[in-house]
């Protein structure tokens, strides 16, 4: 793997499931780009990240960008294709919405949109990373479960806690042990 | 991840303990009908945020929440913490749980007024005896006076409670609360001095820039909640007894089973008894089974749902469905011609789920209306026209049931209800001392009072029925209200049979009064009859509230009034259990005064925990510590 190469990675242990980041998402993926309006638009905007929840852990799930995609492989009109940053993307214009990706997506981050018919999915909000911005997931995730950069920068940031700072914080412990409650699932 | 997609589903036997529940969620997944279960996983996962308590919306400089891992912020944009966002939070739901009770009772209080003026002829006092006690408590003069000269003092005086304004303690708290406790109450500035005030003070604390100490705020929760147990909720269930009977023991069956297959059903759900009780009476009425008779139906068969249930069964043994999450099941047999609501833990799915059947959704109260329903306002002044209007709604309704589509499950369980505080002491004879004296010598080892709500957060029933029979098991009599009283109903444990569980104290008891081990009395308001007990009991001991070797349990609670419920528990010096986790572990702080510091200076305290075996046990193990303290044998 390119080290250059931009990731985005999920901290289950962060993710309270307050779903911010699949509401920035649809706002990203929105005419007016505000959420204020958003709401408002037809079609209404879909959000192309989902936060589930898997043996009492919380976590956002979205296109890997995979280094050798499926889905590009499996498309029959050539829509998908990779960006130099390595971004898995679809052209709009050629998707014909076959569903062809949709299937053999490792992790089911691709649907159809029931409106305009076309595959979507995370585009890795490429025009703000161009702009230098953060993805709009990651920049809505508020306990920084959601974080950006090269694998070397991200390995930088992962530092364990300091003991003080976690006398003072609540443990991700106690929030999975709220979400197990649901015992019977 | 995996490449597999999540794929959650609900299984019936999981979900539920009551088989008559397993029956229809299967009906309901067959017919491709959403429940309350499926909207729980639709939620999956639920906001972090929420659970911990961190989240404030309480003014548009936010929202804002406190990362509860410390890596985001730490104070909402006015700097509220954690700390202050999570006591404000608690503070609201128990204001809210306060409003409701109290709201209940003012609409009570209201009927008591109309029957004292001759403004209604479809109510009356039903037990003057009780009327003539709450007017001495009261301090209003009985001799030589009528009836409703006397209902009329009764019903202004407590009208005045609500919003009175001058700064003297609650009236029937100060009548009927131990000294002790009072004492103790005055002391740390807890006494409650109007119930609207104190409802209208928790807003007023919680909204931006009030008040920001968690230990202030919560201390008016306890002033709050004592409010509501010690006032609202006992106006509520005084003045319930004497408009419509205080309940004796009483024989009715209970489960979806009690659905008939050729009767027009009704069901009643809700919790004020006030049109539901009328509406069980008028259905009865030869004239209405004339009726039934005219559309093809053998009569009208009213059947109970939730509290309002416990009202009606309490005094007029009606047959009765059950606890909060059948209330989408009862629909979900297909069988229910109209399903009359009045207010509280009514589930707005309700009407979504009545179009899928024939049943009519109707509503009664100016301050429930659920779009989709019929709205049919109820009048207390025109109570027996309206009641009979909603009974013929539901006559005519009878031909629309669709039979190829009914399933009525056959499961239903016998029981006796009836136990109010007048009920008990009669069974022991008029006096409290057989009680105190099995206590005291470790027949039974203590008494716990268990209450409230399903929660689909766990297995229906499951907590309930799991902890009660542990307690009874060892010689510990259980009490309570609510939802526990229909799932303890319906798994057995108020038959007479169910001595066979009870420890060899408890069942020698038991047999020698002919009670079972587990007493009903009454609807979630009625926890206020369990203060009544253990008031007595504190008083008759020379020792307080927190002295005695009881305790209380929530095991599936969800509602904001089981917040205020549990918390006047606890203010009122009685060690709490709560089943599922209050949203309040964001705060470190208002978790450790719950959970610990606040025994110090209540003598209650909450204490939580999902398992309700472990639970059980801890709470046994609570009662022998106070039992060793008496000095009782252990």
């Amino acid at each position: 793997m390119k080290t250059e190469k931009k990731l985005i990675i999920a901290h289950p242990g962060l993710c309270t499931g307050c779903k911010s980041c699949e509401i920035a998402c649809a706002v990203e993926h929105s005419k007016s780009k505000d959420i204020y309006f958003a709401s408002l638009e037809t079609p209404l905007p879909i959000q192309r990240i989902r936060v589930l929840l898997r043996d009492s852990y919380s976590m956002p799930v979205r296109c890997q960008h995979c280094l050798d995609p499926p889905c590009l492989a499996a498309c029959p009109t050539k829509a998908i294709f990779q960006t130099p940053e390595g971004f898995v993307l679809i052209n709009d214009s050629r998707c014909i919405g076959c569903g062809s990706c949709v299937g053999v997506c490792p992790v089911g981050a691709i649907q159809i949109h029931p409106e305009l018919k076309i595959a979507i999915k995370c585009d890795f909000c490429v025009d703000r990373v161009r702009a230098g911005l953060l993805p709009a997931c990651v920049e809505a995730c508020p306990t920084g479960a959601l974080q950006f950069g090269t694998l070397d920068e991200l390995r930088s940031k992962a530092r364990a806690p300091t003991r003080a700072k976690m006398e003072e914080t609540i443990s991700p412990k106690i929030l999975r042990e709220m979400l197990q409650t649901v015992r019977w699932v | 991840m995996e490449g597999e997609k999540v794929v959650l589903k609900i299984q019936p036997q999981k979900v539920s303990l009551n088989p008559a529940a397993q029956e229809l969620i299967e009906k309901a997944q067959k017919e491709g009908v959403e429940t309350a279960w499926d909207r729980y996983l639709a939620q999956q996962p639920q906001c972090g945020f929420g659970l911990l308590g961190v989240c404030c919306r309480n003014c548009v400089l936010g929202p804002c929440r406190i990362d509860p891992f410390g890596n985001g912020p730490k104070k909402g944009v006015c700097g509220a913490d954690a700390d202050t966002i999570v006591a404000r939070n608690l503070l609201r739901m128990i204001a809210a749980g306060t409003a409701a009770h109290s709201d209940h009772a003012r609409d009570i209080v209201h009927v008591l007024e109309l029957v004292a003026e001759g403004k209604t002829k479809s109510y009356s006092i039903k037990d003057v005896e009780k009327l003539l006690t709450v007017a001495k408590i009261l301090g209003i003069p009985i001799d030589g006076r009528d009836t409703s000269e006397i209902a009329r003092d009764v019903a202004h005086v407590l009208a005045h409670e609500f919003g009175k304004h001058d700064e003297e303690p609650l009236r029937l708290l100060m009548a009927l609360a131990p000294k002790r406790r009072k004492e103790l109450w005055q002391k740390f500035g807890v006494m409650p001095r109007a119930i609207d005030r104190e409802v209208n003070e928790s807003m007023h604390r919680t909204t931006m820039g009030v008040d920001a100490d968690p230990v202030n705020l919560l201390l008016h929760g306890a002033r709050t909640s004592l409010a509501d147990g010690w006032s609202g909720s006992m106006m509520a269930t005084l003045l319930s007894d004497i408009l419509f009977g205080t309940p004796k023991p009483i024989e009715y069956v209970i489960n979806l089973g009690v659905l008939k297959d050729d009767y027009v059903n009704i069901v009643v759900h809700g919790h004020n008894p006030i049109l539901s009780i009328k509406i069980a009476e008028v259905a009865m009425s030869p004239e209405m089974t004339e009726l039934a008779k005219k559309y093809g139906a053998k009569g009208v068969n009213v059947a109970g749902m939730c509290c309002t249930g416990n009202e009606v069964l309490m005094r007029l043994g009606i047959p009765t469905i059950g606890n909060t999450l059948l209330q989408e099941l009862a629909i979900l047999t297909g069988a229910v011609e109209a399903m009359i609501v009045d207010y509280q833990c009514i589930m707005p799915a309700l009407a979504t789920l009545a179009e899928c059947y024939h049943t009519k959704l109707v509503t009664t109260e100016p301050k429930t209306k659920i779009p989709g329903a019929i709205h049919i306002e109820f009048d207390p002044a025109n109570a027996d026209e309206i009641a009979k209007k909603i009974i013929t709604l539901a006559i005519e309704n009878y031909p629309n049931r669709n039979n190829a589509r009914v399933y009525i499950p056959k499961h239903k369980s016998k029981a006796i209800a009836g136990f109010s505080v007048e009920a008990i002491l009669s069974a022991l004879g008029g006096t409290l001392d057989p009680l105190i004296n099995a206590l005291k010598d470790g027949t039974i080892k203590g008494i716990v009072g268990v209450v409230g709500c399903n929660n689909v957060k766990v297995k229906q029933d499951f907590g309930l029925i799991t902890l009660t029979e542990k307690l009874i098991e060892n010689d510990i009599l259980v009490v309570g209200t609510g939802c526990w009283a229909h799932a303890a109903a319906i798994h057995g444990l108020f038959s007479k049979e169910a001595v066979e569980k009870a420890g060899p104290g408890l069942k020698k008891v038991c047999q020698a009064l002919g009670i079972p081990p587990a007493l009903h009395m009454g609807s979630c308001v009625d926890c206020s009859r369990i203060l009544i007990v253990l008031g007595a009991l504190a008083d008759a001991l020379g020792v307080d509230i927190s002295d005695l070797p009881v305790a209380g349990s929530a095991p599936e609670w969800f509602s904001e009034k089981a917040v205020a419920i549990g918390t006047y528990f606890v203010a009122s010096g009685v060690f709490t259990h709560l089943g599922v986790v209050p949203p309040v572990l964001g705060s470190k702080k208002v978790t450790k005064i719950l959970t610990e510091d606040i025994e110090g200076v209540v003598g209650g305290k909450f204490y939580v925990e999902p398992d309700p075996l472990k639970a059980a046990e801890t709470i046994i193990s609570v009662i022998r510590e106070k039992r060793r303290k008496l000095g009782w044998p252990v």
